[in-house]
């Protein structure tokens, strides 16, 4: 008895009420267009700051000298390309299971940014690499699974493409970002081990040493900016493709025409 | 009508199907030989270099040769409706996804494991590592039916559906070509190999008990496109 | 009576197209609901929404009472009708049946496949058929007396067959209908009884 009166009651209708507006992607198109703005510029100014500070202020790095300075980008790249798609797949399950159309659009358009984040943590990867093992590209454990994980973003984006129906592509790339999330952990752990068997351990990237201080703080900056800059890009993206998916709607002719031809 | 009977009843129909299409079931092997003859002639014919690169040759012309015939293991089905019928059944389609994953093996695994040891002694493995070069690729080659299968499901419908099948599916098979690979290099070395022989045979039961589920999924997504 | 199907406020959004909104329906046993309409008016893809195949459809659909399991008791066929070319019409009766579950024995497949005027091609690849045969392959399958099966989901059932087999499966299905079988199938052909009840879509255009 007590369910029932439970699944009647106000708090639980409010609570539906309230996630069903919040997922609605009118709601959210409003709701963005501010937020958005506040966490672009808010990223923006982190990111200045940490970078000035990091690339120009902190002190040169005993082992590796100036040279190490690249974590400030490459390290923040490599954390947000792996915990964007976690979020891709965990939006996918979210779509898939609720059907909310919102958490496809945004596992969407989060995939372009994702795949650059993994792209840019490779060619840092390699403008690190050249001074510090004197080659551009070499097979090491993080990097090569770097790559996978690239793979896996560019094959997320083809099949998007790929279907005629862009509903059918946000169900499929759910399903192929599931199964790629479970794989992610075994492709990291055999390709480590294939590393260390292959290679004698070599001065490991992204392994720096006990970092001063006056490192760590620019370099927490960093992520911070970079985790803002990929929130605010992510709103962006996925305000243009609610339009365009929704441009049937009403609000959404209204919008289109409001921006005239700024799209 | 058990589960097992209707097993046996798609089994059956694959391999049926497999046998009246007889001609693309040469291909996979002949593609394994291919890739495997041109390696000498690219590299060197020297046996003692060839020896060490064995293992990984063999393993990624076997991988190559396996995602060579999944493009076709929905197509037929999705162009005639019986893709539809399946998803139909009154038992679990993903009974039926296996049972399709099993004659797969059974024409493609199968035969390139068989041929294995041939291949091998042109690339002078150490006869030390013949029979694991081929409880591996046994082992591995079921993960790929499997996980394959779900690339094979999710590109059904599309147009250049190979390709796109080959992106999907490439990164998901990194595991097994790295593990499969190592069973066979350890082994020619007198090393310990049952723990990487372990894993193998781990990540084919995890695609055993999951990849249908996805496969299943995917191709409801193909009979609606 | 419970129902075998209802289904209340369907709605379908194709390509930028409203197909048909708030549409009820619903199959009593006895029933033939004959879906017509317009080439593009959403018919296919209202009964592949209803026997469960794709999500383009929204709304509320319950089979029988909602809890026994519905596919084992309906024969669906669709516009590809699944009949493996390479297999023979015997064959492929053969597996329709696994995939329901059934069995029957090879008289009473000959039987049905002589009744669809297959006689003498049971062993034939499918391949070598005409168009009209290879349809008739699939609609073998209700010819057969299967009892656990209560519904029959047609879709274009009596194209590519000649006037002869038109009349035919016309009789068939109404025998089926009354002997408390229910039937929901698309046609461009009139049919005509006591059982049948019609459904217009594309009313909107």
């Amino acid at each position: 008895m007590w369910q029932s009166s439970f699944w009647q009651s106000s708090f639980w209708k409010n609570l539906v009420r309230w996630f069903h507006k919040w997922t609605s992607p009118k709601w959210f198109y409003n709701l963005s267009r501010p937020l958005g703005a506040w966490i672009g510029w808010l990223a923006l100014l982190i990111l200045v700051v940490s970078l000035v500070w990091g690339l120009a202020f902190a002190p040169i790095e005993r082992l590796q000298g100036n040279s190490y300075r690249i974590i400030f980008i490459h390290v923040p790249a490599a954390f947000l390309s792996q915990a964007i798609y976690a979020a891709i797949a965990a939006l996918g399950l979210i779509g898939l299971v609720w059907r909310i159309k919102l958490a496809f659009y945004l596992a969407k358009q989060s995939v372009p940014i994702g795949a650059s984040m993994a792209f840019l943590a490779l060619v840092t990867g390699a403008i690190w690499g050249k001074p510090t093992w004197g080659a551009w590209w070499v097979w090491d454990a993080r990097l090569t699974s770097m790559l996978v994980l690239l793979f896996l973003y560019l094959g997320l984006w083809a099949l998007h493409n790929a279907m005629e129906r862009p509903e059918s592509g946000d169900r499929a790339a759910a399903i192929l970002a599931l199964v790629g999330v479970v794989n992610l952990p075994i492709i990291k752990f055999s390709v480590e081990w294939w590393n260390t068997l292959h290679q004698p351990a070599t001065l490991k990237f992204t392994e720096a040493p006990p970092m001063h201080i006056s490192m760590l703080i620019p370099f927490l900056l960093a992520i911070l900016g970079f985790y803002l800059a990929a929130v605010a890009w992510a709103l962006k993206r996925t305000r243009l493709e609610i339009l365009q998916r929704e441009r049937r709607t009403q609000w959404a002719r209204d919008e289109l025409d409001r921006l005239g031809g700024n799209v | 009508m058990k589960l097992s009977r209707l097993f046996t009843r798609v089994l059956q129909r694959e391999l049926q199907l497999a046998y009246r299409r007889r001609a693309d079931l040469a291909n996979p092997p002949l593609f394994f030989l291919i890739v495997v003859a041109l390696f000498p002639l690219g590299v060197t014919p020297d046996l003692e270099r060839l020896a060490t690169m064995a293992a990984g040759v063999l393993w990624v012309a076997a991988l190559l040769a396996n995602l060579l015939s999944l493009d076709l293991l929905f197509r037929s089905d999705h162009e005639d409706g019986s893709l539809e019928q399946l998803l139909l059944a009154s038992s679990p389609p993903t009974l039926i996804v296996l049972g399709k994953a099993l004659a797969h093996w059974l024409v493609t695994g199968l035969p390139l494991t068989l041929m294995s040891p041939l291949l091998a002694m042109m690339l002078a493995l150490s006869p030390a590592a013949m029979p694991l070069l081929m409880l591996s690729l046994a082992l591995g080659t079921v993960t790929l039916s499997l996980v394959g299968g779900i690339g094979a499901a999710l590109t059904v419908g599309l147009r250049q559906g190979g390709l796109l099948l080959t992106l999907l599916i490439m990164p998901l098979f990194v595991p097994v070509l790295i593990f499969g690979t190592a069973v066979v290099q350890a082994a020619g070395a007198g090393l310990p190999w049952s723990g990487q022989l372990a894993l193998l045979a781990a990540m084919a039961v995890l695609a055993l008990v999951s990849a249908p589920l996805a496969t299943v999924a995917a191709l409801r997504i193909a009979v609606e496109e | 009576m419970t129902p075998v199907l209802s289904a209340q406020s369907l709605r379908c959004e194709r390509d930028e197209r409203l197909l048909f909104d708030r549409l009820d329906l619903s199959l009593m046993p006895g029933d033939i609901l004959h879906l017509t309409g317009p080439n593009g008016s959403g018919k296919t893809t209202l009964l592949r929404a209803l026997v469960g195949l794709g999500q383009a459809v929204e709304g509320h659909i319950q089979w029988f009472d909602g809890q026994v399991q519905s596919n084992e008791k309906i024969w669906y066929i669709g516009h590809r009708p699944g009949v493996t070319l390479l297999q023979s019409p015997l064959e492929n009766l053969r597996y329709a049946l696994a995939l329901r579950g059934l069995e029957r024995n090879e008289s009473s497949l000959f039987e049905a496949l002589e009744h669809v005027g297959l006689r003498g091609y049971e062993d034939v690849p499918s391949r070598q058929l005409s168009a009209g045969q290879q349809r008739r392959v699939a609609l073998a399958r209700l010819f057969l007396d299967t009892p656990s099966i209560s519904v029959w989901v047609l879709d274009e059932p009596l194209t590519a067959l000649d006037d002869k087999a038109v009349e035919l499966l016309k009789a068939r299905i109404q025998a089926f209908a009354a002997a408390g079988g229910s039937v929901l199938m698309t046609s461009h052909h009139g049919m005509s009884g006591d059982a049948v009840r019609t459904l217009a879509l594309g009313g909107a255009e």
